[in-house]
């Protein structure tokens, strides 16, 4: 007997029963309890020589009492570890298309040299005449991003990207109130279709929000934005490429209407993975864009960050851009770390974080840029946008598109119209995914699409995967739409743990770990 | 192109299979004009050996802190980590995995989550703690905001203690909402008197210890006041290590506690990324920003854990949501969390103790030489010495000697008239031959 890949299976194993195991264990998959549960007290993994006696200065404020926690030694630390990332699902696992989010390879050579002493050993307030590799890696990443985006001015220091939406965001409220207009000014419009980091932005920063809607094709029309403008708008945040795969075709009179009212473009660079190297920002009329290092140029995601959201600024914001930054003067170049300090003309808004960002992030996405090169760089994009066309191509027939008049770019939007009286929902799709290798793409959003399948390939697959992700996918459509709605209703059937009650978990939060009272005690 | 998997022949025939007759077709929703058509101006791909050379070469023109005696701290501090650490970091299902949105295939992700929010709770004396903030600075701007929610107020007081950056990003955010902040003068002394500046219309009270100069605070007096009208304590630190060895700032009443945790597990890398603890009272959780790890069961009535109240979030909440953020920490969480089960409590203990010896022994010997003031009362493993000169240049001139001395205050504080501070710390890096030579280079720069 074959599957589905050519190759020979045990006669029989699709109907082996789940045999119990008297460790719960499933070869693999095993069991892990938590640390608190494993661990003693008493117990450390590190060995350190107790210091000669002293006199303590820490005065009365010397901890009284035990802290509470175990410690594992070094192989039962490993080995509790290496389990639960036994139950992780990554890229280097297997094809993660999640609408987006920009999951592509993440190059081993880019965590090498994020780990070289100069960089990771380095304080970020040891004297400056002692790290000036670490400011040239500033300035080259700096020229990289402003060419790429043809913008003359970057931020670098957000720590991700909705911390490089807020970035933005500000840079545009300080040159609102440079021009003495702050106190009308203070209304941000927000498709409808935006991320939820957008209007979550917006209103941290005190701007109201208003929404644009969403046209029938997908797109943001520019009487739709004429329509909401008027002396109170501040600004527009649009994604571009938007949230459903398309490349905005009216961006440039947007961007257009928006500085004739006298407001601000911020454009959501998420999706800017699609566009390297094809069209830049700054060409289109944009202010502000961040742009996700941990998206576009592959520093890992790391099961939620760290990430990095540094923010290119138009002429007419960058003065306002926050510290700290990297002043070139006569060819040197100097740290601007305080307002203070600031050269003639720069009127620095504040500061967003300690120091001056993440700096293991630059490395790596410098790393990735140096490897691409301008060619790489805009081949990558090239092949984004081919492989999620042609996994467009290959299910259009089965499953339904909500805007098909518009070429995908880097990420082809499906909507649940195919799956109506199936019984089988978005949802219950992903997880069939799971069960056949696949991490599920982003699902439910965005929000104007009933029941949204975002599906972002990225340029790290081959076609010989993109053929077979296609025909796995097209066996579940015609599954979905037969008879046999348990691999569905009821998967993943094959993870490491059942679908999760999640209404339970937010009902009676259980947020750590407790010691469990003995039954006797719990009963009083 | 090493990181490319299509050929050309794929790409034909994928273009074919599309029904487009080349790539750009695809790009037709473009402007016209605005799709480029010459290769931007940047070099062209490079080889793993070239790319090593290049970076290799900017490297290596920085001073690396384990090859010199180091003493730089104020907020980012040169700790050991153990090999394990890095090690597990970067299995590929960590490194290469996502926020956990589809739990079934997330729970190593999750599982560590729920252990770090777990030990974050217990170091802080906190009852919950979330999954992690972009790092300490960026948390403790976020405590303020989520202060104000609470109390319906918005005035933060800043005590004069207080990571100057981490002064300035609570300034920045709060200018820009348009909220109240009263930042207290540099505090060198812990002397400011800052129940003085409690009353009924302040939301929060943000005090840092060890402070920013190494003097441990008493957070007690001040969680009492702030209570009695109405207001939270923030209490914050930059030193995790710290907690091996002081009293816990949730049994002296804090109401939130936010810090930096790059200590445990992470790098200096420059300033970042590192990995912010965030800890409360339960009775606020609803109002905490950051996602929130929690167990429930799966369909068989196995444990399992998922984030949980995300209806405090961006994605749910949009304009409403308790803040923006979405990716946070994950792999920086990861590291502090394997190096916190390697050290247990009994582990940090030692660690904070020798921590602690080597400062003290540290001051003790800077003491002896001339001109040199110790003004710290308390401290953990940080203190500040006061100079008979400038300490921007005393610093500039043991770099010279090989020797990273620590942070000029005027560095952090420029015009506060501070000019003289040198901010020292000494963690269990440091060998007594390392302490030897700063005591010997210092007495000869004087």
């Amino acid at each position: 007997m074959l599957n589905r890949q050519g190759r020979p299976t045990q006669a029989g194993d699709a109907a082996a029963e789940r045999h119990e195991t008297f460790t719960g264990n499933r070869a693999l998959q095993q069991i892990e309890p938590l640390i608190f549960e494993i661990g003693h007290h008493e117990t450390t993994g590190v060995d350190i020589d107790k210091p000669a006696p002293f006199k303590s200065r820490l005065g009365k404020h010397a901890r009284k009492g035990e802290i509470g926690l175990p410690g594992l030694s070094e192989p039962e630390a490993m080995r509790h570890y290496v389990r639960l990332s036994q139950k992780n699902y990554g890229i280097d696992t297997g094809l993660f298309p999640l609408g987006s989010c920009t999951m592509k390879h993440n190059a081993r050579l880019n965590e090498k040299m994020a780990r070289l002493p100069g960089f990771s050993d380095v304080h970020p307030l040891q004297p400056l005449s002692t790290v000036p590799g670490a400011l040239d890696v500033m300035l080259e990443l700096a020229r990289y991003l402003m060419t790429l985006t043809g913008m003359p001015a970057v931020a670098l220091s957000p720590k991700a990207g909705a911390h490089g939406e807020a970035c933005g965001m500000m840079a545009i409220k300080a040159a609102i109130e440079a021009k003495g207009e702050a106190a009308t000014r203070n209304v941000v419009l927000v498709p409808e279709s935006a991320h939820g980091t957008n209007p979550a932005t917006a209103a941290l920063i005190g701007f109201s929000v208003k929404a644009v809607p969403a046209r029938p094709d997908g797109t943001v029309a520019v009487e739709d934005v004429k329509a909401l403008l008027g002396p109170e708008v501040a600004a527009i945040m649009l994604t571009n490429p938007n949230t459903c795969g398309i490349f905005e075709p009216q961006i440039v009179e947007i961007a257009a209407a928006m500085h004739e009212a006298g407001a601000y473009f911020y454009c959501d660079g998420a999706n800017f993975n699609a566009i390297v190297g094809k069209a830049r920002p700054g060409d289109l009329g944009v202010d502000a864009m961040h742009i996700n290092l941990h998206k576009t140029f592959s520093t890992p995601h790391g099961g939620g960050g760290p990430g990095a959201g540094p923010v290119v600024l138009s002429e007419r914001l960058a003065p306002f851009a926050p510290v700290p930054f990297i002043h070139v003067e006569n060819g040197k170049s100097r740290l601007v770390e305080h307002k203070a300090e600031a050269p003639e003309g720069n009127d620095p808004f504040g500061r967003m974080t300690a120091f001056h960002g993440q700096m293991g992030m630059y490395v790596r996405a410098l790393a990735y840029m140096l490897s691409h090169g301008s060619d790489g760089m805009k081949q990558a994009s090239e092949d984004a946008v081919l492989n999620a066309n042609y996994i467009r191509a290959g299910l259009a027939d089965l499953m339904s598109l909500p805007f098909p008049d518009h070429p995908s770019m880097h990420e082809a939007l499906f909507d649940d119209e195919w799956l109506k009286g199936t019984g089988v929902s978005t949802l219950d799709f992903a997880k069939a995914m799971i069960d056949e290798g696949y991490h599920p793409m982003t699902v439910y959003f965005p929000l104007v699409v009933h029941g949204a399948m975002l599906i972002e390939p990225t340029e790290s697959e081959s076609k010989a995967s993109l053929d077979l992700f296609i025909a796995t996918l097209r066996d579940l459509a015609i599954a979905a739409k037969g008879n046999d709605k348990t691999r569905f209703t009821a998967a993943p059937h094959h993870a490491p743990i059942r679908r999760l009650d999640e209404t339970r978990a937010a009902r009676q939060p259980v947020l750590k770990w407790e010691k469990p009272q003995p039954v006797a005690k719990a009963a009083e | 192109m090493r990181y490319l998997p299509l050929t050309d022949t794929d790409r034909e025939d994928m273009l074919a299979r599309i029904g487009v007759s080349g790539v750009d077709e695809l790009f037709s929703d473009v402007p016209a004009g605005k799709l480029l058509t010459e290769p931007l101006d940047l070099p062209r791909a490079k080889g793993e050996l070239e790319v090593e050379r290049i970076m290799g070469r900017m490297a290596a023109k920085n001073v690396a802190a384990t090859s010199v005696p180091f003493f730089v701290g104020a907020g980012a501090y040169k700790h050991h980590v153990p090999a394990t650490v890095d090690h597990l970091i970067q299995r590929s299902e960590f490194l290469t995995s996502y926020t956990p949105y589809q739990p079934e295939i997330a729970q190593g992700t999750l599982q560590y989550l729920f252990e770090f929010q777990t030990q974050v709770s217990a170091l802080t004396g906190m009852e919950v703690a979330n999954a992690s903030m972009y790092d300490g600075s960026t948390g403790t701007a976020e405590a303020v905001l989520m202060a104000h929610r609470v109390t319906r107020r918005r005035k933060a007081v800043l005590s004069g203690g207080l990571h100057p950056h981490y002064t300035q990003v609570v300034e920045t955010l709060s200018e820009m909402a348009n909220d109240e902040v009263v930042a207290l003068p540099a505090d060198v002394k812990a002397s400011e008197d800052i129940l003085a500046q409690i009353d009924d219309s302040v939301s929060c009270v943000v005090v840092q210890s060890p402070d920013v100069f190494g003097n441990l605070r008493d957070l007690a007096p001040i969680a009492e006041k702030a209570h009695a009208h109405g207001a939270l304590l923030i209490a914050v630190f930059t030193e995790v290590v710290s907690l091996g060895a002081v009293t816990p700032p949730g049994a002296q009443g804090a109401d939130i506690v936010v810090g930096e945790g790059q200590s445990i597990g992470n790098a200096l890398n420059f300033g970042g990324p590192y990995v912010g603890l965030f800890a409360a009272k339960s009775k606020y959780v609803r109002q905490m920003p950051g996602r929130l790890c929690g167990e429930t069961v799966d369909a068989d009535g196995q444990r399992g854990f998922v984030l949980t109240l995300s209806t405090r979030e961006q994605h749910i909440r949009r304009d409403k949501a308790t803040s923006n953020i979405c990716t946070n920490s994950g792999l920086c969480v990861l590291a502090f969390t394997i190096h916190m089960t390697l050290l247990g409590q009994a582990g940090l203990s030692r660690l904070a103790e020798v921590n602690h010896a080597n400062a003290v022994q540290l001051a003790d010997a800077l003491a002896g030489v001339k001109g040199v003031e110790i003004l710290n009362e308390s401290f953990f493993n940080e203190f500040t010495i006061k100079l008979p000169k400038p300490a921007a240049a005393v610093v500039e001139a043991l770099a010279e000697k090989g020797v990273l001395a620590g942070v000029p205050a005027s560095r952090l504080m420029p015009g506060a008239g501070l000019d003289d501070l040198l901010i020292v710390a000494n963690t269990e890096i440091n060998t007594d031959d390392d302490r030897a030579a700063f005591v010997k280079a210092l007495a000869e720069v004087l």
